[in-house]
């Protein structure tokens, strides 16, 4: 079957070469260059809050300004929402989920690329605001009146709303990605109750982002009009409303915390059978689970804003569903518990970052479900036990799948496996630098420290705590930085992983590591919901997997298959390497530096070539019937 | 092999190399566009009403005249029944009929462009005489949610015309065309958009 291979990899290959490098439309290039942007974005946001840290660690310090401290606690928040969290958990979409389907690419590679380079593109935009001493300073929500022309009149906060707007494209692009692949793409046989559980997170993430994201775009843009334009959206004295900017951004805001967490639950979900070496518990429900999380998420917004003085009939309804999406998310926290139980656990490292992800995500869980609280959330709003909260959902939610998922699948992606000893090293002094770090801010919270004022008096019983805070940062940063060294070094000097390092159940491990450019030699086709597990081929066995697999080896094909039932339909042509998506994003990034500086001809040119790459990209070459 | 399938491997299995509806990917694409696009729609017409009802009980305020109907009235029509033609082309796409879908796109085409031109220099100026976007919060929605539509109109348009070039150069037949179909869902999103953004800016004030 050599020549199955070849013929393949004549026609899947990329060249070496500059062209292809920019080019590119390989998920899995364009899925680890998602990760390393966001790991380095990471570092950028890591420093910021060691800076934040360093002047919190005692009263009175005046190791950073005001401007500058407001500055640097806004593009944290920035940094590691859009540019690490988001993406870093998109770039183990996007290698990770054509593989686990059986897919030979995502369903719209170009796409694909052009949702990459829009996200460095929009973290260049964003970041180059440090350049000119003029980063986002009102906070990542923004509140008007604070962040109108009037109150900001530099331009701070049209960095924010045009970087957000900038991002927004490239989020919605890879949801609108990440839903057809799961829903078309799938090898024959793997039926909607087989779908593997990455794929059901990674697809709740997407539904919520493709409706989130139009409020924080509008939102932003009507800033942006009132502030530039003179417009008055949220201009009490002309008829506006300030509170519209809170509801706007609150229904993208808290839609959002789910976007970051159910990618993360659905590492959770990976990591976890393989490691019990028995299959999840109650898959239905963790599914279940899960969508009905995405989809209350859309209703819990005003609890962001329980102290602005809304009607009680507003907070009431708000505060029941608060309680109520507790119920899916415990489902789905109890279907864990339950599998790891029962399971007979292996305790590597990907596996000590989960269990140490499940202690971090209940505490966050639990202080989180006092906020549906409406008295408690109007005590403690505003304090550092919301820090704390949110940092426990959402940076050690998020953060410890996302270190998890760089310990299993990084062997696939570099083919080699990390460093268990440092791993292990790692993991422990995270785990001990974050609660060290973060479980304080609850007791000063308690104690009345407000959060984003840049310091505090003496004699208020806070000192200790904010050292013991600012150690725990610096110890977590350690732990942290062993990882990414270990993984650097590892890439070059580890082990061979082999097919299957760690004996999973989905698909991604019956393919080599790294795989090869067209994923799988023939499509299989799939009878279980744990196909490595239960069909032997697919692990080298007797019977070779090209007996009812496909090798679409004819053309630049991949399957396109039913919703339900992943029965075989069409076979789709895909593009090959352009670098128009490329040029396009450039061509934008023109165009929002040119509508924050105010020249108009800078705008104009950005428009034209944006205009120019889209009529190259759809340019029909080659054979122009519609296929 | 048949022409138009290939080969999947499996003994005696070939498929078609191309899909349209909902076997092929882009279609799904596009549906996807549409939801996102009707949220930010769906977003700013509940902004309007909002922003109405928490403002004072005179609606417009300002002493701002209640929207007038009279240029309205010729450009809806006009805009919701290019839906008619645009239908009628992907129809006649679907049964091998290229000249009338040639035909019916452009007379689609001109229909769309019909209305924006409508809106650009009569609608536009005369509103413009009483109020700007920069008056009052009335003025910014007027303006915002009527230009956020003219865009996606004016995007249609383009759509439009790239369909019509490939439809001159015979790149569709009755099997393979789901570009037309996708360009007609999204004309057709547009269309029923209006009908919505037409209620709350020129019938509400008026209720």
């Amino acid at each position: 079957m050599v020549d199955v291979a070849e013929r393949l990899e004549e026609l899947w290959a990329e060249k070496p070469g500059l062209a292809d490098f920019i080019g590119t439309v390989d998920h899995k290039r364009i899925g680890k260059r998602y990760l390393y942007t966001a790991i380095f974005f990471f570092v950028v946001g890591g420093l910021e809050a060691s800076l934040i840290r360093l002047q919190l660690s005692h009263a009175n310090l005046h190791f950073l300004n005001p401007e500058l401290y407001d500055q640097i606690f806004t593009m944290h928040a920035l940094t590691m929402i859009f540019l690490f969290v988001i993406p870093a958990l998109s770039g183990f979409g996007n290698f990770v989920v054509p593989l686990q389907v059986g897919a030979r690419d995502m369903a719209f590679p170009r796409l694909n690329a052009f949702g990459y380079w829009i996200f460095l593109m929009a973290g260049i935009f964003m970041s180059s605001a440090f350049i000119v001493g003029r980063a986002p300073d009102a906070g990542w929500f923004s509140y008007v009146p604070l962040s109108n022309a009037h109150f900001t009149p530099g331009v701070n906060t049209d960095f924010y709303t045009l970087g957000v707007i900038f991002i927004s494209i490239s989020s919605t692009a890879g949801a609108i990605n990440f839903i057809v692949t799961i829903a078309k793409m799938r090898a024959p046989g793997m039926s909607i109750n087989r779908i593997p559980l990455f794929c059901w997170g990674e697809l709740a993430m997407a539904i919520s982002s493709v409706f989130a994201f139009p409020a924080l775009t509008l939102a932003a843009l009507m800033l942006e009009l009132e502030r530039r334009l003179g417009f008055h959206f949220f201009d009490i004295g002309k008829g506006g409303d300030p509170i519209l900017w809170q509801h706007l951004f609150w229904i993208f805001g808290h839609p959002v915390v789910y976007i970051i967490i159910l990618p993360a639950l659905g590492i959770t979900a990976s990591v976890i059978p393989t490691f019990a070496r028995r299959a999840m518990i109650g898959y239905a429900w963790v599914v279940l689970g899960e969508m009905a999380v995405a989809l209350l998420g859309f209703g819990v917004w005003v609890h962001h804003m329980f102290s602005v003085g809304l009607p009680a009939i507003s907070l009431s309804m708000i505060s029941i569903t608060s309680f109520v999406i507790t119920i899916p998310s415990g489902i789905v926290v109890l279907a864990w518990i339950a599998t790891i139980f029962s399971g007979r656990i292996i305790r590597k490292t990907p596996m000590l970052f989960i269990l140490g992800f499940i202690l971090i995500f209940v505490i966050g869980g639990l202080s989180g479900v006092m906020f549906a609280a409406i008295p408690f959330d109007q005590a403690t709003t505003d304090s550092y036990f919301v820090v704390a909260h949110f940092h426990y959902v959402m940076a050690g939610g998020a953060m410890f799948p996302i270190f998890a998922g760089i310990y299993y699948w990084g062997p696939k992606m570099t083919g080699r496996v990390l460093n268990e000893f440092w791993g292990k090293v790692s993991f422990w002094i995270m785990f001990v630098g974050f609660n060290v770090g973060f479980f304080p801010m609850h007791i000063t919270g308690l104690m009345g420290e407000p959060r984003r004022v840049y310091t505090y008096q003496p004699g208020l019983g806070w000192d200790v705590w904010n050292m013991i805070e600012t150690i725990g940062v610096f110890i977590f940063s350690v732990g942290a930085l062993i990882t990414l060294i270990n993984w650097w070094w590892s890439a070059k000097h580890g082990e061979l992983a082999g097919n299957d390092p760690f004996g999973g159940e989905t698909l991604e491990w019956g393919t080599t590591s790294p795989p090869p450019h067209y994923n799988f030699e023939h499509i299989p086709t799939i009878r279980s919901r744990h196909p490595v597990w239960d069909q032997p081929e697919l692990r080298g066995g007797d019977q070779p997997i090209e007996a009812g697999g496909r090798a679409l080896d004819d053309a630049h094909v991949t399957l396109s298959t039913s919703l339900l039932d992943a029965r075989p339909q069409a076979l789709i042509h895909m593009p090959h390497e352009s670098g128009y998506p490329f040029a396009l994003s450039m061509s934008l990034l023109v165009f929002f530096f040119g509508l924050l500086s105010g020249f108009l001809v800078v705008v104009g040119v950005g428009g034209l070539f944006a205009a120019a790459s889209v009529v190259g990209w759809l340019w029909p070459r080659g054979q122009t019937q519609e296929t | 092999m048949t022409i138009g399938t290939l080969d999947t491997g499996v003994p005696g299995e070939s498929l078609p190399d191309f899909a349209t509806g909902s076997r092929s990917f882009s279609w799904w694409g596009m549906v996807l566009l549409i939801c996102t696009e009707a949220t930010l729609f769906g977003l700013l017409i509940a902004s309007y009403f909002y922003l109405r009802f928490r403002g004072g009980v005179v609606w417009p305020p300002d002493g701002i005249a209640k929207p007038t109907l009279s240029t309205v009235s010729v450009m809806t029509p006009i805009l919701l029944l290019s839906s008619v033609p645009v239908h009628l082309g992907e129809h006649a796409v679907r049964k091998g009929h290229m000249i009338r879908a040639r035909f019916a796109f452009l007379l689609g085409w001109l229909m769309g462009a019909t209305f924006l031109l409508i809106q650009l220099v009569k609608e536009y100026p005369d509103t413009l005489k009483l109020f700007t976007p920069r008056t009052d919060v009335y003025g910014s929605l007027f303006f915002s949610l009527t230009g956020l539509h003219g865009l996606h109109v004016f995007v249609g348009l383009l759509m439009s015309l790239w369909i019509q070039v490939r439809l001159w150069k015979g790149a569709f037949t009755p099997e393979r065309h789901v570009s037309v179909q996708n360009f007609t869902l999204y004309w057709h999103f547009v269309d029923v958009v209006w009908i919505f953004v037409f209620g709350t800016i020129y019938l509400s004030p008026h209720f």
